[in-house]
């Protein structure tokens, strides 16, 4: 049954739509084989804990089991969170300092052997804690992590430096995959080229740019699930292959998003047998200056790059053709730490005269001796939104003279251009799980604290704004030390330019049930409620 | 005893052989038109994307490059005589440079691949034994993949954009130049000039570039028009697969990439208009490609 319904959860920007009516009172049906387009080329690797794109979600998550989780029939919370492999949520104890999870005692990993806390403990330190030489891409979520202990092979403690309303969401995100100890000790990096978790699929084959295919793990630990014999997942980058698949069957749907023709075309053509779920997205692009390359070292030059851009007239019009949306500052629109309109408007790159941003840019950029400066803008070799931003910023920046050209790569060199610093300018993305701001925002904060942070500079400042928000407890004081942070990140330093946030659109085939949108594309993505109603 | 014509007669023969000159090239052109029509035709198509290429700054009447949100996705008019794509910008003005790209890749592409395949082809057949052979069996493995496959590994190596575009067109160009011109350098090889010239003591490049080089130019320049219209179908491809020439310089396969896939329903000028020029262009070069061969061939010029 399709329905198209937005609605808006106000004090978060959340939007959820409601799929077909009674879908929830529905039995869920076993068997059948879940085909789904994955928009990229491939994985640039399987390792969760080193990756931050739906690419190694999307083909991943599916064979893996977390601690916590969002609940999948309520994805969109921001406040409530369920066991997956724990048996009750824990409550803190110590002054808010200690987290015990009493653990399943029924978890099996796909090769057969019992899952213990001990491997618990292994992947969750390779989190918090990654030894020299592994790379994990949030470990900044977990600086308040003191340690993590296991006493007994069935609990797990986590305890904390100080207490922080950051930690159980922190927990909750979806890459905090659980690998098993005896593989880690072997070789650290044997998940980037390998699946095996004790999720509710077991990994059948994968063929390199082309598809990744589970089948039922039948000794899954949430009894009754997952519904459906097998997933197929099929690597597409071009988004006309996704809606034809669906358009002829052929898939059932695409999990990350689909921009606005793509929606229209598929409900036009099939009517009823199309649903359609929306929602803010707690996603952007961020365009990234390379600091330790010039003239970008030059913080007039940053600004002046974040001047020329029309956020207020861009935003509307890309929203047409683009799933961008909203335009915002490090904070996800909505939430309550988000700076209002006229908060931008006080920064750099938001002011409400373009024209006099524009010949103040020029004028920094005369000031810095980089006028006519020619750069290339390293790009992701994914349309939507991409390339789409890409082109549109070059646009804008040629109004100041700026010669930009375009080098659109596929995924892996695009991480291994940012990682490596090989760019001048990069279109990276901020793309979060689970809203929490506070540690959402720790993207903008130095390599050495957010390793997956690629502008290549240091700002002790930055730092001491983050930590001075991150601590506070008092929601009011927290959002001035937001904004300051924020001030100093993307105006006095303009480490960043924050480009309109994503729109999440997802149609797919009405007989697709159990299915929540949520507003990330990282959430609720191990596919076990998901039934087929044909 | 000398002759020594008197300076007025030599004058007046001057001028007079300026105007014969000029009805007998005239005369050439009446005569093309008349024998290739289809050729002709194929010549004014590749003259219309020269001129187009060429000129573009004074044709196009907008700027290619510049995003217009209040015009995205206009149908045709007067305004934008081909309409407007999703982001506004002027197909017109696209096409037409888009032509610049075109030729600078096409042509790029042809000539260095096929210069390269050319000395390479004539060497190899003047040389022969093991440098043949080996030289063959080498022409033999990049010819065993198709030009977009050889293309699309080369793009993999190297990364995208014009340059490397031209390089990847290039590359799968040379064996097949290479391949056709050894076949009729082998013939020239036995030419009593080519032995003479080795009896006077000639060094193998004087005798390869000045005297067989030559001598293989016309199937050469035949070879040449086919691949020209290759390399811009080529481009296309690459650029329709997202590995060849990158936003927003205006390329017409690009141009189909974005417009076909997404609005080939709602705006389908979009696509057709790109992939009308990209279909005339090949088609004009392939035409005029054929009627030169006609015309160059003594076997066929008679007919």
């Amino acid at each position: 049954m399709y329905v198209r319904t937005a609605l808006r959860a106000a004090s978060l920007g959340l939007a959820v739509v409601i799929a077909a009516g009674s879908a929830g009172a529905q039995t869920p049906k076993r068997g059948g084989t879940l085909t789904y387009m994955i928009p990229a080329d491939s994985a640039p690797s399987f390792d969760g804990h080193r990756e931050t794109t739906y690419a190694t979600v999307h083909s991943a998550a599916p064979y893996y089991s977390v601690l916590i989780r969002v609940p999948p029939n309520n994805p969109a919370s921001t406040t409530e969170f369920v066991c997956d492999l724990c048996t009750e949520m824990p409550k803190p104890t110590d002054n808010g300092k200690t987290y015990t999870f009493k653990l399943r005692t029924d978890v099996k990993f796909h090769d057969g052997s019992k899952l213990t806390a001990q491997d618990v403990l292994a992947s969750w330190n390779k989190i918090a804690f990654p030894k020299p030489g592994t790379t994990s891409a949030r470990v900044s979520y977990y600086t308040m992590v003191e340690k993590i202990e296991a006493p007994d092979d069935a609990t797990i403690v986590f305890r904390l430096k100080y207490p922080s309303t950051a930690f159980m969401p922190a927990v909750a995100d979806p890459f905090t995959w659980i690998y098993k100890k005896e593989l880690l000790e072997k070789d650290p990096h044997w998940y980037e080229k390998n699946i095996m978790g004790s999720g509710p699929f077991k990994l059948v084959s994968f063929d390199i740019g082309q598809s990744i295919k589970g089948a039922r793990n039948p000794d899954y630990y949430h009894k009754g699930q997952p519904y459906l014999d097998a997933i197929v997942g099929i690597y597409a980058s071009k988004q006309a292959v996704r809606v034809d698949a669906i358009r002829a069957d052929r898939a059932t749907v695409e999990f990350r998003g689909m921009p606005p023709s793509g929606r229209d075309q598929l409900v036009k053509e099939l009517g009823k047998e199309i649903t359609v779920q929306e929602s803010d997205w707690n996603c952007g692009n961020i365009i990234t200056p390379n600091h330790k390359k010039k003239p970008f070292d030059d913080v007039r030059v940053r600004r002046a790059l974040a001047l020329a851009v029309d956020q207020w007239k861009g935003a509307p019009a890309l929203s047409k053709v683009a799933i961008v949306r909203t335009v915002g500052g490090i904070v996800f629109p909505g939430s309550p730490l988000a700076a209002t309109k006229e908060e931008l408007q006080q920064m750099v790159g938001y002011g409400p005269d373009i024209e006099k941003a524009r010949a103040e840019a020029r004028r920094l950029l005369k000031e810095a001796g980089a006028e006519n400066l020619k750069f290339v803008l390293t790009n992701r070799n994914v349309d939507q939104p991409y390339k789409f931003v890409g082109t549109w910023l070059i646009g804008e920046w040629k109004k100041i003279g700026l010669e930009v050209e375009q080098k659109v790569v596929p995924t892996g060199p695009w991480f291994q251009a940012m990682r490596t610093g090989d760019f001048d300018v990069v279109v990276d993305a901020n793309c979060q799980s689970v809203v929490n701001p506070v540690l959402d925002t720790s993207k903008y904060l130095p390599q050495k604290v957010f390793p997956e942070s690629y502008g290549g500079y240091d700002d002790p400042k930055s730092i001491e704004l983050y930590n001075k928000m991150l601590y506070e407890t008092d929601p009011k004081v927290q959002r001035v030390a937001m904004r300051a942070y924020e001030k100093h990140t993307l105006d006095t330093m303009a480490h960043a330019i924050v480009t309109p946030y994503w729109f999440r659109i997802v149609p797919y085939r009405s007989y697709m049930k159990g299915w929540k949108i949520s507003p990330s594309h990282y959430l609720n993505q191990d596919l076990a409620n998901i039934w087929l109603d044909k | 005893m000398t002759v020594i014509a008197p300076a007025g007669a030599a004058r007046t023969g001057l001028i007079d052989d300026e105007p014969e000159l000029k009805r007998s090239l005239f005369r050439s052109v009446l005569n093309f038109v008349r024998r290739q029509p289809l050729g002709t035709f194929g010549l004014a198509i590749v003259i219309v994307m020269f001129g187009a290429g060429l000129f573009a700054e004074w044709i196009a009447p907008f700027d290619p490059e510049e995003i217009d949100f209040s015009a995205m996705m206009q149908a045709p008019s007067w305004v934008h005589l081909l309409g407007t794509d999703q982001l506004g910008r002027d197909i017109f003005s696209r096409l037409v440079f888009g032509a610049r790209t075109e030729l600078i890749v096409g042509f790029s592409a042809a000539f260095a691949g096929g210069a390269i395949g050319l000395v390479l082809g004539v060497s190899s057949a003047y040389f022969g034994g093991w440098f043949d052979l080996i030289f063959q069996r080498v022409l033999d493995v990049l010819m065993a993949f198709p030009l977009i496959i050889l293309a699309l590994a080369v793009v993999s190596v190297f990364g995208t954009g014009v340059q490397n575009v031209i390089l990847a067109i290039t590359i799968p160009l040379i064996p097949r130049c290479g391949r056709v011109v050894r076949a009729s350098a082998l013939a020239v090889r036995e030419v009593a000039y080519v032995d003479a010239a080795r009896a006077l003591g000639f060094g193998h490049t004087r005798i390869v570039l000045r005297h067989m080089v030559p001598n293989v130019i016309a199937p050469f320049l035949i070879l040449l028009s086919a691949f020209v219209g290759q390399a811009i179908l080529a481009e296309a491809s690459l650029s329709y697969l997202g590995l060849g020439v990158q936003e927003p310089v205006p390329a017409w396969g690009l141009m189909l990439q974005g417009g076909a896939e997404e609005y080939a329903t709602t705006a389908p000028w979009i696509a057709i208009f790109p992939g009308l020029a990209i279909m005339l262009a090949v088609l004009g070069i392939s035409l005029f490609g054929d009627a030169l061969r006609d015309a160059i061939d003594p076997k066929l010029r008679d007919r």
